[in-house]
């Protein structure tokens, strides 16, 4: 249960008052009214695209409405531009960290809050004491890049703690960070609310607003769909809030055991050639015939590397060909559109830019994985096929899109990843990596690709699914394992497993390499 | 703010055709004020700059003689271009072409088999293709930047051929001009027509443009490239053969200018002279641009191109308009032309009253 509002002072800290911000093509915020009290956690909710980012963007000065009227502490202001909100004590952790990864923590910290707060060695002791104080372990002296993912989310918070802080916004912060990890964050934040500090904690994950936050506004299409008390709501309601229906909701996949193994990796090591990437140590992993692998664990941990070890963007020399094999096949040194002949389909994690040519039409992005499907004779591109590929991925997979020839980056997010999903699933694969398939993708499209994943998989596939949603992986996997550090932790029979078992392999709590261990599944 | 730009979205099919539209009548209305301006009678000046030249037989034929170089060289660089690489070296490439072929052409003048020709440009086209091979080479051996590279080798083309010019191509019965001696007929390309300078070149330059056009409309290998110059994660993520594509894209591109080259020297000038090209490979660059990288679009700017290089010539002579003028002109025109492009991907919108802004509020921070 949340801790109570400490109330301190009846006046809100922050109110909007019809907040509007249109956007060609779209209304990103409509008639937005908010309130938020002294000391108060509150939560913005809904679903990707419903607003709350261009409102967040709002209160910090980043963008400004098109009309409607923002009160901090009883006054009406008007923002221009993030100093100015920094200088009113509003401080902002987005998503995506701005570091600086050469420099020490300290020397980042001081070129954010500027010359007048100190040197960066005067500002030492200060970053300690701040840090110590809400019960954030951070060293001053060491350098970012060799910090955790969820050592950089402090940086950035104590940053925004060393002035005068009264509004913490907070974007998604859970995203990044092991479960264990998300809960040393809640500490700090209660720790904050109970000192008066306003919170805005923005975030889809039910679970945990439940955990944290005294209030919620649920945004949907622009408009505030509900205010409520996340404690007294239960997840149902919330996501009907949220998403308007709730047919979409979490289904229960039965879990099978595999067949034959068709993805073989063993002892695949390999080192990174860039100083701050990861490097892999002793990967040993087998996805059968049949079943869906899930890894979890945070981004960097090597996740990139396998996946474009796996995809083949990546090749090894021959000599060590036989580290990833597909049937039994060494493939590690073939290109990818060899590796695709021997049946592996892909989705990468970016979908504009890696997964499809962002100008080019959809038609054109089926022919970009799809060529070996008798698409291409003498050299020539037989235009009627693709067409009939595109129009039969869009009818079948749900694309909500004009007509084939529209442009891949004008689609949403979650209607490109079906229509890229579609596209590897009828090359009707014997594996297919999936990395992050739905990552910032709608409730409703995200059931359609589990739905099409769990075709596939009893269609007598073999799958990878390399995401950071917990709920997802234990929803479609039925062996689950985690990467740390560019190792991999024995795979297990997700029946088998808890949640905290995988917490703890993401912060690399395993030792036993698969080979020393006994039979898992 | 009263006008103002608001992105489609997509690309406009209606303004794809209107657009150049528009910039023609733009530079005509802009030229005319800028002839009055200067005292000249605006229809009569634009009369002389756009209509004469192209009135007779003998102004059509030189029309298609000066657009020939150019054309060949645009249709190479929009493949070029279609991946990204920034062949800046047409010109260089050109250079060589006819270097070669004319090295070829002078010590072959009494051999009378129409093989000669055929040698001749075969030389020529492969020169030129050698000459980008070299920045092919540069950029997927050293990863160096191919503008840089092409441009230099640029330099280093035009000192060869003025090297070889001066020295062992010269003429030794040609009064210590810096010229080579004249071809042999058998390695000139026949003319088409009596009277005129245009000759069998245009059909090379047809088959390029079919062939150019089949390669990146309808190929896969064109896809290849589109793909590599839009986005290069992808192109790696299917495993397309990068090196493999800058070569060959650097190749064609190299190719085509030298056989431009080759066809200058054996075509309208017939020997090897310091100013083959007045710097065609450089036009190449504006007109491959504007069309678009399309071979049927780069058609059509190259035909215009060549009629402002050759109204500029004859409003000159008949008009004594200054050349500066007719360069201005020339610039207002391509600036009209790829400014109205940016209507293809905007909605122009006008604002008829100023929209109020809501008047600023500065708190203090101390204040709270």
């Amino acid at each position: 249960m949340p801790n109570p509002v400490p109330i301190l002072d009846p006046t809100p800290r922050l109110q909007l008052r019809n907040i509007s911000k249109r956007y060609p093509g779209c209304l990103a915020n409509d008639a937005i009214d908010l309130s938020i009290a002294p000391g108060e956690i509150h939560a913005l909710l809904g679903e990707n695209g419903a607003g709350k980012s261009t409102l967040m963007k709002i209160i910090y000065g980043v963008t400004h409405a098109d009309s409607g009227e923002m009160i901090w502490q009883g006054q009406r202001v008007t923002l221009r531009n993030p100093a100015q909100a920094r200088g009113l004590g509003i401080g902002m952790v987005f998503q995506h960290f701005s570091l600086f990864e050469t420099l020490s923590v300290a020397q980042n910290i001081a070129l954010a809050i500027g010359a007048a707060a100190g040197t960066p060695k005067q500002l030492e002791p200060k970053i300690r004491e701040v840090s110590r104080r809400y019960g954030m372990a951070l060293e001053p002296e060491r350098l970012v890049h060799s910090l955790s993912i969820g050592e950089r989310q402090r940086v950035e918070i104590i940053r925004c703690l060393m002035q005068d802080i009264r509004l913490l916004i907070l974007d998604e912060p859970t995203s990044v960070l092991t479960p264990q990890e998300a809960d040393d964050l809640f500490v700090t934040l209660r720790r904050l609310s109970a000192e008066g500090c306003s919170i805005l904690f923005i975030s889809h994950k039910l679970g945990e607003v439940r955990a944290l936050c005294h209030s919620a506004t649920v945004l949907r299409g622009g408009r505030v769909a509900g205010h409520c008390v996340p404690a007294e709501c239960s997840d149902r309601q919330l996501a009907q809030l949220m998403v308007g229906d709730a047919a979409a909701l979490i289904t229960d996949y039965p879990k099978v055991t595999g067949a034959n193994a068709f993805l073989n990796v063993t002892g695949l090591s390999w080192h990174n050639p860039d100083p701050f990437g990861c490097s892999l140590k002793d990967i040993e992993l087998e996805v059968r015939s049949g079943e869906i692998v899930g890894i979890a664990g945070v981004a960097g941990n090597g996740q990139d590397e396998l996946l474009a070890l796996l995809s083949g963007e990546v090749p090894l020399s021959r000599n060590d060909g036989a580290t990833i094999s597909f049937a039994g096949q060494p493939v590690a040194h073939l290109r990818p559109d060899a590796r695709r002949k021997l049946g592996l389909a892909f989705v990468p994690a970016e979908r504009l830019g890696h997964g499809a040519v962002p100008d080019l039409s959809l038609a054109d992005n089926a022919l970009l994985t799809a060529f070996q499907q008798g698409l291409v004779s003498n050299g020539l591109i037989q235009r009627g096929k693709v067409e009939a590929l595109a129009e039969e991925i869009i009818r079948r997979f749900g694309v909500k899109t004009p007509d084939s020839q529209t442009p891949a980056r004008s689609l949403s997010d979650g209607n490109l990843q079906k229509f890229i999903l579609g596209r590897e699933i009828l090359q009707q694969p014997k594996l297919l990596v999936a990395a992050h398939p739905t990552w910032g993708v709608d409730v409703g499209a995200a059931a359609t690709i589990h739905r099409a994943l769990i075709a596939l998989r009893d269609a007598g596939a073999a799958i990878l699914v390399i995401s950071e949603d917990l709920d997802e992986l234990f929803q479609i996997s039925d062996r689950l394992g985690a990467l740390c550090s560019g190792r991999l932790s024995p795979l297990k029979a997700t029946v088998d497993t808890r949640l905290i078992d995988v917490g703890g392999w993401m912060a690399g709590q395993f030792d036993a390499p698969q080979s020393l261990a006994p039979a898992t599944v | 703010m009263l006008l103002s730009l608001e992105p489609r979205g997509q690309q406009s099919r209606l303004m794809l055709w209107c657009s150049p539209l528009l910039a023609a009548v733009l530079t005509l209305g802009c030229g005319s004020l800028l002839f009055i301006a200067l005292g000249h009678d605006p229809i009569l000046t634009l009369h002389t700059l756009l209509i004469a030249p192209i009135s007779d037989l003998y102004g059509v034929s030189e029309l298609l003689v000066k657009a020939l170089p150019i054309l060949l060289c645009a249709l190479g660089l929009a493949v070029a271009y279609q991946a990204r690489i920034w062949n800046i070296g047409a010109e260089g490439q050109l250079l060589l072409g006819a270097l070669a072929g004319s090295a070829l052409a002078v010590n072959i003048i009494d051999l009378q088999s129409r093989w000669a020709l055929v040698l001749i440009l075969l030389v020529g086209t492969l020169a030129g293709a050698a000459w980008a091979g070299l920045t092919a080479w540069l950029r997927t051996r050293f990863n160096a930047n191919e503008i840089l590279t092409s441009i230099m080798l640029n330099y280093i083309a035009l000192n060869l051929l003025l090297f070889c010019v001066h020295g062992p191509l010269k003429d030794p019965a040609g009064f210590n001009f810096p010229e080579s001696a004249m071809f042999g007929d058998a390695s000139r390309l026949p003319l088409l027509m009596e009277d005129g300078r245009v000759h069998v070149g245009v059909y090379f330059a047809l088959l390029a443009l079919v062939a150019v056009w089949v390669l990146l409309q309808k190929s896969f290998i064109g896809f290849q490239i589109k793909v590599l110059g839009l986005d290069k994660r992808a192109a790696r993520f299917v495993g397309f053969r990068e090196k493999r594509l800058i070569w060959l894209s650097l190749l064609i591109s190299g190719g085509l200018a030298g056989l431009a080259g080759v066809c200058e020297v054996t075509g309208p000038i017939g020997q090897l002279v310091p100013q083959v090209s007045p710097g065609y490979g450089y036009a190449a660059i504006t007109v491959a641009f504007l069309g678009r990288l399309n071979p049927i679009g780069i058609l059509f700017s190259s035909l215009l191109m060549a009629l402002l290089y050759i109204g500029g010539e004859s409003a000159q002579m008949s008009m004594n308009l200054p050349q500066a003028i007719t360069q201005l002109f020339q610039g207002m025109m391509l600036f009209f032309l790829l400014a109205s492009d940016v209507l293809i991907l905007y909605r122009p919108r006008l604002n008829l009253r100023w929209s109020r802004r809501a008047p600023a509020t500065v708190v203090h921070a101390g204040a709270l």
